[in-house]
């Protein structure tokens, strides 16, 4: 008939297909920068080391500078303590006060000389006036040739008023060894910490690997087909045990949704098989046994109608596919229900007239939603085309439409049969047909797509029993962002 | 009137094209883009039917884009098999006047192109309609038969509307549901049999000429019998 329909089917047919051929066949090894694990060890890595190396230079630096520090405050006591033996004395008590230090401290670090303006030595333990000493008042630190063997002193020179010169100092090569111990010390110290920051970087990287093993084993075996895998939590309530709910709640909806289409899918064999047989069976009657050409006409108008019904049942199930889909959300408009719910009761009212029925109407003056005119405004004629359908004459069917703070609500009522406290919660699946239900015509379907509208707004279908027959609410999410807000 | 057929299914173009003559219309057939919009390009029609996944490079919406650049105007019935609300929106906005699902019945096809055809024709706003001696007057939104006067509801009113600008035509169900409620569903009840008949009751029952006739198969008509 159409060479478009198959074409449009086979593409979606195929679709699902093509998605296991694009996926890569096999995980091959990646390089080590992909690897998660390993990215989250270099960066603990590389943050220790350099918080370990931060530590270090600080404390390195800190203790040579309080030494230095030190031996500076030592030095400028001893120049002012000499120079003050000068003033009080004149050159011999100096000569004395430095003499008395020189024997005092024989293995001492004190270094003294004293010279004259012509740079002779008058007293002291060096030989020399070191070279490259200059400036009164600065501090060197200079090598040293003292009592014969070479050193480091710190040194700094002091001007006496009669015009000679007073150099003290301090031999700092206790020091300067003491710098090179620490030096080795934070060097081995680094290395260490080094090979702890990598030892670390593997042990976090283990742990990753084991806490995400689990996941990526159970996804996987989904992937294949296993659908009955869950992923086991550790219960410690950590951020993994929460991924793995996550996960888990995901997996229990896909497989929800792969028990539906297989549920539909049953259910679209058995329940358009009836329909096509029954018109096949009608076509096949009359160009075996019509008598006339009215009787074929008829047999083919007949069978036409079993058609256009099939056509109506494929077409309400692309409409809830489509609704399920979501899709429909991006086309979302604020919109006044109020309105379009009088038009849909003057169409119905009509209709109730006709049978003998009370249709008993209350819609609130505004009723604001953020939706899709269309969808609501099926959902609710389906709503009261079931009501209308199973009420009998003279029962009341109520359509009230109202909004209580956030929540619109959209209830129809009838005195008819109602569902089944069991058969309710089925009501809404797709092709559900309530034994009470079957003799009506009726494709099953209505429900499943009042239910998707609810669902795609955000909102619910409660079934429940108007003692007798059914009460059905939808509950909708009003807009609340609006001008006629009460 | 010159109906432009672009479909590329034999059967369904057979029986369209036969259709359509049958119902006293010319028609030429294209059974890809390509020569379909040469057709509608180079000839005048006054209406398209078009389907729209083609053969031949050019699908339909590429046809009436193209069509549309060049300032044709012509009424286009896009025919397809797409039938979500996306594709209903996408050809309508490429410019087309209405859009049906396959499968469809021919004499919803027929009623809404020779619907179309007539509304191109009409430029400037009326005021005034009348089918024999029913007269709308649109500005005082008051119908009279005769001489009587007639109490409409709202809704009736467009009803009525609607069937008169429509006079002389098949109007079918749906396009009643479309163009008086702006539903784009099918209702399982028949609320507009019950709607319509409120408004024979109307318009028709007092009088001995009937005007609002049922087309079996179809849908309803409006017309006074000399046409």
């Amino acid at each position: 008939m159409d060479t478009n329909q198959p074409t449009s089917l086979g593409l979606r047919m195929r679709d699902p297909g093509r998605a296991p051929q694009a996926r890569p066949g096999r995980r091959r090894a990646k390089p080590l920068i992909r690897s998660a694990g390993i990215r989250f060890a270099l960066i603990y890595a590389v943050v220790f080391g350099i918080s370990a190396f931060a530590l270090a230079f600080s404390l390195w630096y800190s203790t040579l500078g309080l030494l230095q520090r030190q031996v500076e405050a030592a030095i400028r006591n001893d120049a002012t303590a000499l120079s003050e033996h000068y003033q009080q004395g004149g050159l011999n008590a100096l000569v004395i006060a430095i003499h008395n230090r020189l024997s005092d401290t024989v293995d001492g670090d004190g270094i003294y000389l004293l010279v004259d303006p012509s740079g002779n030595r008058i007293i002291g333990n060096l030989d020399t006036w070191p070279k490259g000493l200059d400036e009164i008042g600065a501090w060197y630190q200079l090598p040293v040739v003292r009592q014969g063997y070479n050193s480091v002193a710190l040194l700094r020179a002091t001007a006496i008023p009669n015009g000679d010169e007073l150099l003290v100092g301090r031999d700092v090569r206790a020091r300067s060894e003491l710098r090179n111990v620490l030096r080795y010390a934070l060097l081995w110290a680094l290395g260490l910490m080094f090979a702890l920051g990598i030892l670390g970087a593997l042990l976090i990287r283990s742990l990753f690997r084991r806490m995400i093993r689990d996941i990526s084993t159970t996804t996987r075996a989904i992937a294949r087909g296993d659908l009955t895998r869950r992923i086991q939590k550790t219960g410690d309530g950590d951020e993994f045990d929460e991924l793995a709910e996550i996960i888990n709640d995901m997996l229990d909806r896909i497989s929800r949704l792969m028990d539906g289409v297989r549920q539909v899918s049953n259910a679209i064999a058995h329940d358009l098989r009836t329909p096509i047989t029954r018109a096949r069976t009608r076509l096949e009657d009359a160009s075996l046994h019509a008598h006339s050409a009215e009787d074929l006409q008829s047999a083919i108008e007949r069978a036409t109608l079993d058609l256009d019904g099939i056509v109506g049942v494929f077409e309400a199930l692309l409409r809830i596919a489509e609704i399920e889909a979501g899709s429909r959300r991006a086309a979302f408009a604020p919109i006044d229900l109020a309105p379009m719910l009088h038009d849909i009761d003057e169409l119905y009212r009509a209709v109730a007239e006709e049978r003998g029925l009370y249709l008993e109407t209350i819609i609130a003056d505004h009723l604001p939603l953020l939706g899709d005119r269309e969808l609501v405004q099926q959902a609710v004629a389906n709503l009261l085309d079931n009501a209308l359908k199973f009420s009998a004459t003279g029962t009341t069917v109520s359509f009230i439409a109202r909004q209580d703070d956030a929540i619109i609500e959209i209830a129809i009522a009838d005195r008819g049969p109602g569902i089944s406290d069991e058969d309710r919660d089925r009501a809404t699946e797709r092709f559900f047909r309530a034994e009470s239900a079957r003799s009506t015509s009726g494709s099953g379907l209505g429900l499943a797509l009042v239910a998707a509208v609810a669902q795609l707004h955000n909102g619910t279908l409660h079934l429940a029993d108007n003692h007798p027959g059914l009460r059905a609410i939808i509950t909708l999410p009003a807009r609340l962002d609006t001008p006629f807000r009460k | 009137m010159r109906i432009l057929v672009v479909e590329d299914d034999k059967d369904v173009a057979g029986f369209v094209v036969k259709g359509l003559r049958e119902a006293g219309h010319t028609v030429e057939h294209a059974d890809n883009g390509r020569d379909g919009l040469f057709l509608a390009a180079s000839e005048n029609f006054d209406a398209i039917i078009l389907d729209r996944m083609l053969p031949g490079g050019i699908d339909g919406l590429r046809l009436l884009e193209t069509l549309r650049a060049q300032d044709n105007a012509t009424p286009v019935v896009f025919l397809s098999a797409l039938g979500q609300v996306d594709d209903r929106v996408k050809g309508l906005k490429a410019g087309g006047d209405d859009y049906l699902t396959k499968p469809f019945a021919f004499a919803e096809l027929l009623a809404r192109v020779e619907a179309l055809t007539r509304r191109g024709k009409s430029d400037g706003p009326t005021t005034r309609l009348a089918v024999g001696d029913l007269e709308m007057d649109l500005l005082s939104r008051s119908v009279r038969r005769g001489v009587q006067k007639i109490d409409l509801q709202p809704r009736e009113f467009r009803l009525l509307e609607y069937l008169m600008r429509h006079a002389g035509q098949v109007v079918t169900r749906t396009m009643l549901l479309e163009g008086v409620w702006d539903y784009h569903f099918d209702p399982q009840t028949n609320v507009i049999d019950v709607h319509v008949s409120r408004l024979r009751q109307k318009i028709d029952k007092p009088f001995d000429l009937p005007l609002l006739h049922t087309v079996r198969n179809a849908g309803y008509m409006l017309r006074s019998e000399e046409v």
